[in-house]
């Protein structure tokens, strides 16, 4: 047999296997996945309720277990701000600020976040009322395309609040000493962020202007 | 991504039970690699068990002058820590020259230490792999085999372990700390943690059904000059090709682990003796037995080079 089919057989064997393996049990503290579905059912979707405070305003949502935090902004709370870029944690264009700490919010479930404060470019600032850093990017064109705007933003807001708590980085020299602001820092806590038209040097400059404007 | 339900544990004890008697059951922390492989089909829980909200999210000191580091402790804070800093700046060190800013604020120290590899036909269910599907055989055997390891690899699979924490840990001879579904706890030294591929390369550490990491313990501190390098294809944000985590004292004896070579965080105790008489004698213990492919056996070189850059580094601090 050639090694290709031999694979085939295999794989859909095992998938098989998975099927047959399902039972349901009852667990405490089930959020989601009652008598219906039942626990390990894998067929059906499941969903659950969660609650969460996006941008000031309280959300009180029924989500299919399965959706992201970022699919849940876009989606069902229609903030379209936040982009999806690569959906694995490689990019940063979902970057969004949760309880004071940016994570990508792709890599989350929405589920996982009941009771969490959510800021996302939106929250920021708005139109006339704009973030520091949202009109350092516009003053410094930190940007072409500007998809990847919302996540830099966003991230570029934490970054200065994790050198002000004395987070240290890659390039910090003296583990002993306090954290401070320079380009090599920016450049390395920034790189989460990827710019596909290569603004980097503008983005540079505008989050320096906000840094020295909060110094 | 396939359905599943979700809860949220109550206990340790509770999410291990939970675990063991559910089938096909998950724990999630900051989800930052279980999410990724669930979402291409890799991993398929049919139901998570969310462990965010018990409480073993604390650094706090044990009684042999040590470090316990709670299972749910952020990348970010284990690395920011004051004491961490102090006494193990290898261990902050290591987790910076991770992931990103974003990645490290939800990543935790049990979830960093179970990720999976990144070997690229692992990621691709197109292609045949021992790890993902047992049986299957292995594409990177004769295929682009530049990121895997040159040690420790079997017939069955070359794949690296990812992580540049472990690598610390590995050094500075941490230990594991678990509760099984049965409420009993035990200790592994992460020595025995993770278990090289052989014949079984989907078997990645020695934890059985159930059994959750509640901490990871450091002995007390070892002193020293502290540094990891990481040798990479960009500057930041990037898996090491082959990484170096030492640890030198004044009188020139040491530790070393190395990143990037093998199934797990690789040392080889005799190698340390060899610290003293410099980077090709300690490199030729590490790599004794090395088995490489066209694509990666630039990584024996690329080992002893950066051994030597880094025992370099630590000499100028010395001096
Ligand atoms: C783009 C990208 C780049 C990256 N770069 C790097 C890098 O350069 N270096 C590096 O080291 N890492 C890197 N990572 C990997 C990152 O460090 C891991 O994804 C992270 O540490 C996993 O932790 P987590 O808490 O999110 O785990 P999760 O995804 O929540 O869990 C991972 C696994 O651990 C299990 N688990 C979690 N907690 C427990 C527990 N308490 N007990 C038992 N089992 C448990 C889960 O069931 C799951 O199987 C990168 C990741 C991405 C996406
Ligand atoms: S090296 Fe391991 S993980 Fe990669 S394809 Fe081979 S078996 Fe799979």
């Amino acid at each position: 047999m050639a090694p290709s089919n031999d694979w085939k057989f295999t794989r859909r064997d095992v998938l098989k296997m998975g099927a047959m393996s399902v039972t349901a049990l009852a667990a405490p503290r089930l959020v989601a996945g009652g008598s219906e579905s039942g626990l390990g059912a894998t067929s059906k979707p499941v969903t659950a309720k969660v609650g969460m405070e996006v941008n000031g305003a309280q959300q009180a949502l029924e989500l299919d277990t399965r959706t992201t935090l970022l699919d849940a902004l876009r989606e069902h709370m229609h903030l379209t701000g936040t982009k999806k870029g690569c959906d694995h944690g490689q990019c940063g264009a979902c970057t969004v600020i949760v309880d004071g700490r940016r994570i990508n919010s792709c890599l989350t479930l929405a589920v996982m976040h009941e009771g969490a404060k959510v800021t996302t470019i939106e929250g920021l600032g708005r139109p006339g009322s704009l973030h520091p850093m949202q009109a350092a990017f516009v003053k410094h064109d930190g940007y072409q395309c500007g998809y990847c705007t919302p996540g830099q933003i966003c991230s570029a807001v934490a970054v200065l609040d994790e050198i002000k708590a004395d987070i240290p980085s890659h390039v910090t020299g003296d583990l002993t000493a306090k954290a401070s602001f320079s380009r090599t820092e920016v450049r390395e806590r920034m790189s989460g962020n990827i710019c596909r038209c290569g603004a980097y040097s503008n983005i540079h400059d505008a989050i320096e202007e906000v840094a020295g404007g909060a110094a | 991504m396939r359905p599943f339900t979700y809860e949220r544990a109550e206990s340790p004890q509770a999410a291990a039970a939970a675990a063991a008697k559910t089938p096909n059951a998950r724990f999630i922390a900051g989800g930052t690699n279980l999410l990724d492989l669930m979402k291409i089909d890799i991993e398929q829980p049919a139901h998570l068990i969310d462990v965010n909200g018990l409480d073993l999210a604390r650094i706090e000191g044990t009684d042999d002058g040590g470090v316990r580091i709670g299972a749910l402790v952020r990348n970010t804070d284990l690395a920011a820590d004051a004491r961490i800093r102090r006494d193990y700046p290898l261990l902050s060190r290591a987790l910076l020259a991770g992931a990103s800013g974003q990645l490290r604020n939800k990543a935790t120290t049990a979830g960093n230490l179970l990720q999976r590899t990144r070997c690229p036909y692992f990621y691709d269910t197109n292609q045949a792999c021992n790890k993902r599907l047992p049986g299957s055989g292995c594409a990177a055997l004769g295929g682009f085999s530049r990121s895997h390891a040159v040690v420790g690899g079997s017939k069955a699979c070359i794949a690296v372990h990812p992580s540049d924490m472990a690598v610390a840990m590995r050094a500075l001879d941490a230990t594991v700390e678990t509760v099984k579904p049965d409420g009993s706890v035990r200790r592994i030294p992460i020595a025995d943690f993770h278990t090289l591929p052989g014949n079984t390369p989907h078997i990645e550490n020695v934890l059985t059904k159930g059994e959750l990491i509640t901490a990871v313990t450091l002995p007390k501190p070892i002193g020293g000059h502290q540094l990891y390098h990481k040798v990479r294809d960009r500057a930041s944000y990037a898996f090491a090709l082959v990484s170096v985590a030492l640890v030198v004292q004044a009188n020139g004896s040491g530790r070393v682990a190395l990143g990037g070579v093998a199934h797990k965080p690789w040392r080889v105790e005799a190698a340390d003796a060899e610290l003293p008489k410099g980077a090709k004698a300690v490199a030729a213990r590490l790599l004794a037995g090395a088995q490489t492919t066209d694509d990666n056996a630039f990584k024996l070189t690329l080992v002893e080079r950066t051994l030597a850059a880094t025992l370099a580094e630590a000499k100028e601090r010395t001096a």
